[in-house]
């Protein structure tokens, strides 16, 4: 070994980090972030035009869109529809992992398999077999009808978090109850429900927001009388130009924010119960 | 008699339990398996058992150029996206916590965001009048405006930015089990940082880049929205020639045999990253 790669061996820091690396992944960050950014500033411009850099600065496009009885209509069926998924999507989820983590039988991780399955179909094929089943059911262009096509979608994100949740539950808590006298009813929600609560709302979360967000399904099922949130965006984006678009994804930004931060309080609160127990 | 079995039954291992599965099992058979097996029906039968949509899929040189191009963008994005997050997801595992923090906020914040803004938002920048024709024109470096979008550029922009996080999270998730210290043996020994990397880190870290390259790969075959968005009529992919076949034509057989393909393709993919990585690392690709 000669002197210079001694001396460097000796300097060596493993945590290093060149500004070559720094410049790259520094623009990563910003090629993810920094479009959608831009939308915020481009909302408080002008309602009439989309113009880059905005010439006034005002909330016009807020007040249309929060005054405009189509989009209006358009956020109501989507909380709707996504509210409606979320509860029997969780409900379905939570029933079944509490199934599938403590019981053992046979099939049971084929059975996991197939809950996760809907996950990697794609959607597009996903869209045209609730379009051609819906439609023997007569229900196309119902809410009801997207709500059936969004329960199998949004199952495994709501089973993943509320089983992992599980396995971290340490069900010796559960035995102590039943030795103090409470019967299984009470012992499952006295003790073991406000322990995993913060998992079941996680997966809840997750299941809203997909329903929220989806639009291929919506675009095949929607019609003309159940519009969504994403399939009148999707319309607007596609044929028209709509110039309160900024105002919208930057509201739908705020969303996501809060929504990161609710997550990410409830995985503390998850983590909390985990080791205090 | 009839009574004991019944009890029996209640009372044999794990058959409570299983009763818990059952109403999402039910659920799932009666809205996922029926709509997907209608579909293969659909493709099979019209009105008697044929096979002439696939023939005819596979037969019509535009629909083999569609795959063609379906498989490329699939390809070419998850390899930008590779470029893309793999920096990244080193910089992640080296970075003091600060940056780090605000590294993974910035990927899971752009990962929570509604694809439809996502991709707006490049509409935005990419469009003719758009913020980067703007800038450049406005320095004086651009006699005309670029055509960034409608094509391939704009696409491969637009799917990239979709897909990176899937392309970090896995990989940083590997890069955290790898012991550091290897790397500061290796210098000891003699080699340069590169060497380090190239010879230690990299091939360490592969069981994280195969985890989110074929994922990206599964999830891009069946994209829809960026090329319908983003793409001109040349980038226009297996999903969305589906959806044109649907919506506008009416052809339902037809599209059923496009979806049943495309559905084929996926499945054979993913069992090759079931076979060599597990499916629960789906989970922990997406987790946040």
């Amino acid at each position: 070994m000669n002197d210079r790669s001694r001396k460097r061996a000796a300097h060596y820091d493993p945590l290093h980090i060149g500004w070559p690396l720094w410049v790259v992944s520094g623009s990563a960050i910003l090629f993810l972030i920094a479009p959608v950014l831009l939308l915020m500033p481009m909302s408080l411009g002008s309602a009439e035009i989309i113009e880059f850099p905005p010439s006034k600065i005002c909330l016009d496009q807020y007040r249309k869109f929060f005054n405009h009885p189509a989009w209006q209509t358009a956020v109501l069926n989507s909380l709707q529809i996504s509210a409606m998924t979320s509860l029997f999507s969780t409900t379905l989820g939570l029933l079944a992992s509490i199934g599938l983590v403590w019981g053992s039988f046979r099939g049971k991780g084929f059975i996991n398999a197939f809950i996760v399955s809907p996950m990697i179909v794609p959607l597009i094929v996903m869209a045209l077999a609730f379009y051609i089943s819906l439609a023997k059911l007569g229900i196309l262009g119902t809410k009801l009808g997207l709500v059936l096509a969004y329960t199998p979608l949004t199952l495994p994100f709501s089973v993943l978090p509320i089983s992992a949740t599980l396995r971290g539950f340490d069900r010796s808590l559960e035995n102590a109850a039943l030795i103090l006298g409470a019967n299984r009813i009470q012992t499952f929600f006295k003790v073991t429900f406000p322990i995993i609560r913060p998992g079941i709302l996680t997966g809840a979360i997750f299941a809203f927001m997909i329903a929220f967000d989806e639009v291929v399904i919506a675009l095949f099922i929607c019609g003309s009388t159940a519009v969504t949130l994403p399939k009148k965006m999707w319309d607007v984006i596609r044929y028209e130009i709509e110039p309160m678009l900024p105002a919208i994804s930057t509201l739908l930004l705020l969303l996501a924010a809060f929504i990161l931060v609710l997550i990410g309080l409830l995985q503390k609160r998850i983590a909390r119960r985990m080791t205090s127990v | 008699m009839h009574k004991r079995t019944l009890a029996s039954i209640w009372h044999r291992r794990g058959f409570r339990q299983f009763l818990l599965v059952v109403p999402a099992l039910l659920a799932l058979l009666l809205l996922f398996v029926y709509p997907i097996s209608s579909v293969l029906l659909r493709s099979i039968f019209s009105p008697d058992i044929t096979l002439k949509h696939y023939l005819h899929f596979f037969k019509t040189p535009l629909y083999g150029r569609v795959l063609w191009i379906t498989f490329q963008i699939s390809a070419l994005s998850t390899l930008s996206s590779l470029i893309v997050g793999y920096p990244v997801a080193y910089v992640l595992r080296r970075a003091k916590p600060g940056i780090r923090n605000f590294f993974l906020l910035a990927i899971t914040l752009s990962f929570m965001i509604s694809l439809l803004v996502r991709n707006y938002s490049w509409i935005i920048v990419l469009q003719r009048s758009g913020v980067i024709n703007t800038v450049l024109s406005y320095l004086g470096l651009l006699d005309q405006p670029l055509k960034l979008l409608h094509n391939k550029f704009g696409v491969m922009v637009g799917m990239t930015h979709i897909f990176v996080p899937y392309i970090v999270f896995p990989i940083y998730s590997v890069m955290m089990g790898i012991d550091l210290n290897l790397e500061k043996a290796a210098q000891n020994l003699g080699a340069t940082r590169w060497q380090a990397f190239w010879r230690i880190t990299f091939p360490l870290s592969l069981p994280g880049i195969g985890a989110g390259a074929l994922l990206v790969f599964i999830m891009a075959l069946g994209f829809f929205i960026t090329p319908a968005l983003l793409g001109g009529r040349k980038e226009q992919m297996l999903s969305n020639l589906i959806q044109i076949q649907v919506v506008d034509l009416l052809n339902w057989p037809f599209a059923s045999a496009m979806s049943v393909i495309l559905l084929v393709a996926t499945l054979v993919i993913f069992s090759i990253y079931n076979r060599y990585l597990g499916v629960e690392r789906l989970w922990g690709g997406v987790k946040t």
